[in-house]
């Protein structure tokens, strides 16, 4: 059952969960070297209830990244290629008709997991990434006039190449939409690369990995995100953000109020992620380029502007009301 | 049939909830333990022993098991122990229905309600409860003192109300402070609804059959010491407020029933015709006053000569006396009218003047010999009721209050043998004496004289002032009012009681005595006080209500009126005690103008300062930039961000973010 957050509810044992949060991501930090922030961004997407896009060069490690976060968090991990011959059955599952029983028996497919890593995304013809897609936005599959309910939680780490690839389908803009935040990982630094080159395989220490997270636990550490306090001035705040890129000349189309809402949510996992009951206008800023990079496309003087750049510039063209 | 649904009410009744109610902590469990000890308390006085000492076991039983935690007693037992209270008050009340079984049936089960609790929802069973009982005891008395206690308990009993619903606060003290300050919003509602709340007539609290069911006082007969009986009493008969300046004490002759019968030793009341009208219109000088009069299930009501006026609800008797319509059960008020120097028209009808001259055979014969020999020596009664009075202060007859016993021809032991007597000693004789002599007399009893309490003015009488005197009839002058022991004790009818029997005053009850002038003093004064609370609060009737509201400009106020302008007051009540509770809240404009003045200030440095940067980067940039204000910067961004980003900023913290950007110059 779903908490429901109400005026009155306030996070308890809020320490507690501060800590538990602290020990995963420095968990995941000692295999995924030099990428803390971006570790850091993909917990809260997952504390808010959202999907994550890793968008990046192969190699970078965003496979692992996946892997290491759903061993971590004790969850059941699926990975799906996204190729282009993929049909929406090869996600979903079959229905086989059984000789013995005489009647069709549904096969799920490999979306019936907690985390799903559904990689290289945009190599799939769109009739496969909407069959995921729609997955992800009703957390539950329709196959042949059945409905069947994803496990929960239900978190799903797509990954997508650099669309000027070749033999790519970039995901149109309202697919983007689903995704809470996109990030990118980006090459490592001088010395995480040179501690990855002398370390241990990563693959060896993955499954080395205990979990972390209890059975519940992690639904306990997503209702506490959501009981965060987020005050007037606070989501006054995210509006003005909001109406900036709505009325701004720079972008053709501004913020969703799915936008906002993610916004709103994933700024409350950063607050809890630094331990605090209340969320800041810093906890906005920090997890506002991962929002809007993948939602936003500047045009104009600004022509060109992507990814953090752009999630900079909109921090400091609004000012706190 | 009848065993599958024993079976099923068993089951029932064993079947343990399906969704286990919220348990109580062990803070939840002494409130309510206090509550209920709190609701208990006051009824003890009113109980018998063995219950208070039931009632007092089951309560430190539980008091035990809270304290060692222990299980608390099975089910079937305390059905056991239902039973058997029941039972127990059954035989004690010699049935189950009336105020005092079910008061005690109410103490037994909050005791055994303490033994099974268990959830919050028995919780609320138990502060219902208490309420209850707490309301139960203005059966029994409704003193200011009794109300300030029902009020005190009601604090506690709110207090773990409170625990129950929002939690139990860290100390007793607080959860006490929050109880009474909610009970403190709730006074100006109770105000509203105490003045505006349509009333019915009769008693709040009296309940009919055991109201006032044993009243001191004077009674329908006389025997010789019923009244000296009555004097021990200080208990207050009745108030009175005169209308201008009261009159002298000799005039103070409070009437209220005659006394015609007589067989011997006991003098009695009987019944005259009742009309609802006066026969006469009075004139002359009037004395108008206010009489508050204390239950004493009788229907006579107390009056000076002659009333001008009949209380509404009241008849008047031949013999002159005002009667209400039913045996007075309920403090009652009502405006009379006197005029002392009125007598009506003398007339009395034949008959009454014969059972006005009745006297048994036989006894007396000393004094009816005297009598009869005034017979012949005078020829009018007029004269014939002066040789009586002289006769009588020949005797040198002494007023005491202790008279010896005088049984058999009590008249001539007191005239002849004696000589000492009470009031009721020498009016008895007097009337005998008169009646002997064939003119027609009757004994007439009520109070006399008072006390004006120098406090708020009211006249008081009390039980202490009960008196008896006489009253002859004369052709052609009417009933004439004699005091046979005002001759022998002017001291009596001038200055009360205590000034009259000197030497005797430790048989006087306590406030009639002259030498406890402080003692009086403090009781004038708790006299006022309750006197008060008397005619503005329980006596507050229909009639003062409507009083009240016309005064209020409510010339006719009908139950519509009065519910509409309830509803408004309320309406008003409730919007002010929200503007109250919204002004209370921090004001986040102020917070905002504040943060202003801060950030006005800090640009007076030329510091670089965007307008994007949240509160904490702000002061992290401002106190490098800054370093010797670096303190003072972080204390304000953190006040800033504990009112305007967390959960239910308090006012107090507004004032420190008030006080820290004062006193910020950079």
């Amino acid at each position: 059952m779903k908490a429901i957050p109400s005026i009155m509810s306030t996070v308890t044992d809020l320490p507690a969960h501060h800590a538990t949060t602290r020990k995963i991501l420095a968990a995941a930090g000692e295999i995924i070297l030099g990428k803390d922030a971006q570790l850091k961004q993909a917990l809260a997407c997952l504390l808010a209830r959202g999907h994550l896009l890793i968008e990046d060069l192969p190699g970078v490690g965003k496979t692992t990244l996946a892997h290491v976060l759903a061993r971590l968090l004790g969850l059941e991990f699926q990975r799906i290629q996204f190729t282009s011959d993929m049909l929406p059955a090869d996600i979903i599952g079959v229905s086989v008709f059984e000789r013995a029983s005489g009647t069709f028996q549904f096969h799920p497919g490999p979306i019936f997991a907690q985390l799903i890593l559904a990689d290289e995304v945009n190599r799939a013809t769109p009739k496969a990434q909407s069959a995921l897609l729609e997955a992800m936005e009703e957390r539950q599959v329709t196959s042949e006039g059945i409905t069947r309910a994803l496990p929960q939680p239900f978190f799903v780490i797509a990954t997508q190449n650099p669309s000027h690839q070749i033999g790519t389908f970039p995901l149109p803009e309202s697919q983007l939409d689903r995704f809470l935040m996109r990030i990118e990982l980006g090459y490592p630094d001088k010395a995480a690369e040179r501690a990855l080159l002398a370390g241990v395989d990563r693959r060896t220490l993955l499954a080395g990995l205990p979990p972390l997270l209890q059975a519940n636990q992690l639904q306990q550490l997503q209702d506490a995100t959501s009981a965060i306090h987020a005050s007037p001035a606070l989501i006054e705040y995210v509006q003005a953000l909001a109406e900036y890129t709505r009325h701004s000349s720079h972008f053709s189309n501004g913020l969703s109020p799915r936008a906002t809402l993610g916004l709103l949510a994933a700024a409350r996992a950063w607050a809890l992620l630094e331990g605090r009951p209340h969320v800041l206008p810093e906890d906005v800023q920090a997890v506002l380029p991962g929002i809007v990079a993948h939602r936003l496309h500047a045009g104009g003087e600004l022509g060109g502007l992507r990814g953090d750049a752009l999630g900079k510039h909109l921090i400091e063209a609004v000012p706190l009301p | 049939m009848f065993k599958r649904l024993l079976n099923s009410l068993l089951k029932r009744w064993r079947r343990k909830p399906a969704v286990q109610a919220p348990a109580l902590t062990l803070a939840q469990s002494w409130w309510l333990f206090a509550a209920a000890s709190a609701a208990l308390l006051p009824l003890v006085e009113h109980i018998p022993l063995w219950l208070s000492l039931t009632a007092a076991t089951g309560m430190a039983w539980r008091a035990w098991l809270i304290w060692r935690a222990g299980r608390l007693p099975p089910r079937w037992l305390l059905f056991v122990f239902v039973v058997a209270a029941c039972v127990a008050v059954a035989i004690q009340y010699r049935g189950l229905f009336g105020r005092n079984p079910g008061l005690a049936l109410l103490v037994i089960f909050m005791a055994l309600k303490l033994l099974e609790l268990r959830s919050v929802r028995d919780g609320i069973t138990v502060i219902l409860l208490a309420c209850f009982l707490l309301l139960s005891g203005f059966f029994f008395n409704q003193s200011i003192a009794a109300a300030l206690m029902a009020g005190a308990a009601l604090i506690v009993v709110i207090a773990a109300l409170l625990s129950l619903q929002a939690g139990p606060l860290p100390t007793p003290r607080q959860q006490l402070q929050h109880s009474a300050l909610l009970l403190a919003q709730a006074l100006p509602f109770m105000l509203v609804l105490f003045v505006l709340f349509p009333r019915v007539q009769g008693p709040l609290w009296g309940l009919p059959q055991d109201a006032f069911g044993a009243s001191s006082g004077l009674s329908e007969s006389m025997a010789p010491g019923s009244i000296s009986q009555v004097v021990q009493s200080d208990a207050i008969a009745f108030r009175v407020r005169f209308k201008g300046t009261p009159p002298p004490p000799q005039q103070l002759y409070w009437r209220a029933l005659t006394l015609n019968d007589y067989d011997g030793i006991n003098w009695r009341y009987r019944a005259t015709p009742e009309r609802t009208d006066l026969p006469y219109s009075a004139e002359g000088r009037s004395i108008e006053y206010e009489v508050t009069l204390e239950p004493h299930n009788q229907r006579w009501l107390f009056a000076l000569e002659t009333p001008g006026q009949l209380p509404p609800d009241s008849s008047f008797s031949s013999d002159q006396l005002i009667l209400a319509n039913t045996p007075v059960r309920t403090r009652l008020r009502y405006e009379m009218v006197s005029y002392p120097d009125f007598r009506p028209d003398a007339e009395e009808s034949p008959r009454r003047l014969r059972e006005a001259l009745r006297l048994p055979d036989g006894v007396n014969p000393r004094t009816r010999a005297v009598a009869e020999g005034w017979r012949q020596q005078y020829r009018s009664d007029a004269e014939i009721l002066q040789a009586a009075m002289t006769f009588f202060q020949q005797r040198i007859l002494a007023y005491t209050l202790s008279p010896p016993l005088m049984r058999d021809n009590a008249v001539d032991a007191f005239l002849f043998e004696h000589k000492r007597g009470f009031c009721e000693h020498f009016a008895s004789a007097f009337t005998f004496a008169l009646r002997a002599a064939g003119v027609p007399a009757r004994v007439v009893g009520g109070y006399q004289g008072g006390e004006i309490n120098p406090v708020d003015g009211y006249f008081t009488v009390r039980q202490f002032d009960a008196h008896v005197w006489v009253e002859a009839w004369i052709q052609g002058r009417g009933w004439v009012r004699v005091d046979p022991t005002a001759d022998s004790a002017p001291r009596r009818i001038d200055g009360g009681l205590r000034t009259a029997v000197t030497g005797e005053e430790a048989e006087l009850p306590l406030l009639a005595r002259e030498n406890y002038a402080w003692l009086r003093e403090v009781r004038y004064r708790l006299d006022a006080v309750a006197n008060a609370w008397n005619q503005s609060v329980l006596g507050f009737g229909p009639q003062r209500q409507r009083d009240m509201l016309s005064k209020l400009g409510m010339p006719e106020p009908d139950w519509k009126q009065m519910t509409a302008w309830l509803a408004s007051l309320c309406g008003v009540l409730l919007l002010g005690f929200t503007l109250f509770a919204l002004r209370q809240r921090v004001r986040t404009d102020e917070v905002t103008r504040l943060w202003q003045t801060f950030l006005r200030r800090l640009a007076r440095r030329k510091l670089d300062l965007p307008g994007w940067m949240g509160p904490d980067t702000l002061a992290n940039h401002a106190a490098a930039q800054l370093p010797q204000h670096a303190k003072a910067i972080r204390a304000i961004a953190a006040s800033y961000v504990a009112l305007r980003y967390e959960h239910s900023p308090s006012t107090e913290q507004l004032a420190a973010f008030k006080a820290h950007i004062d006193r910020f110059k950079p």
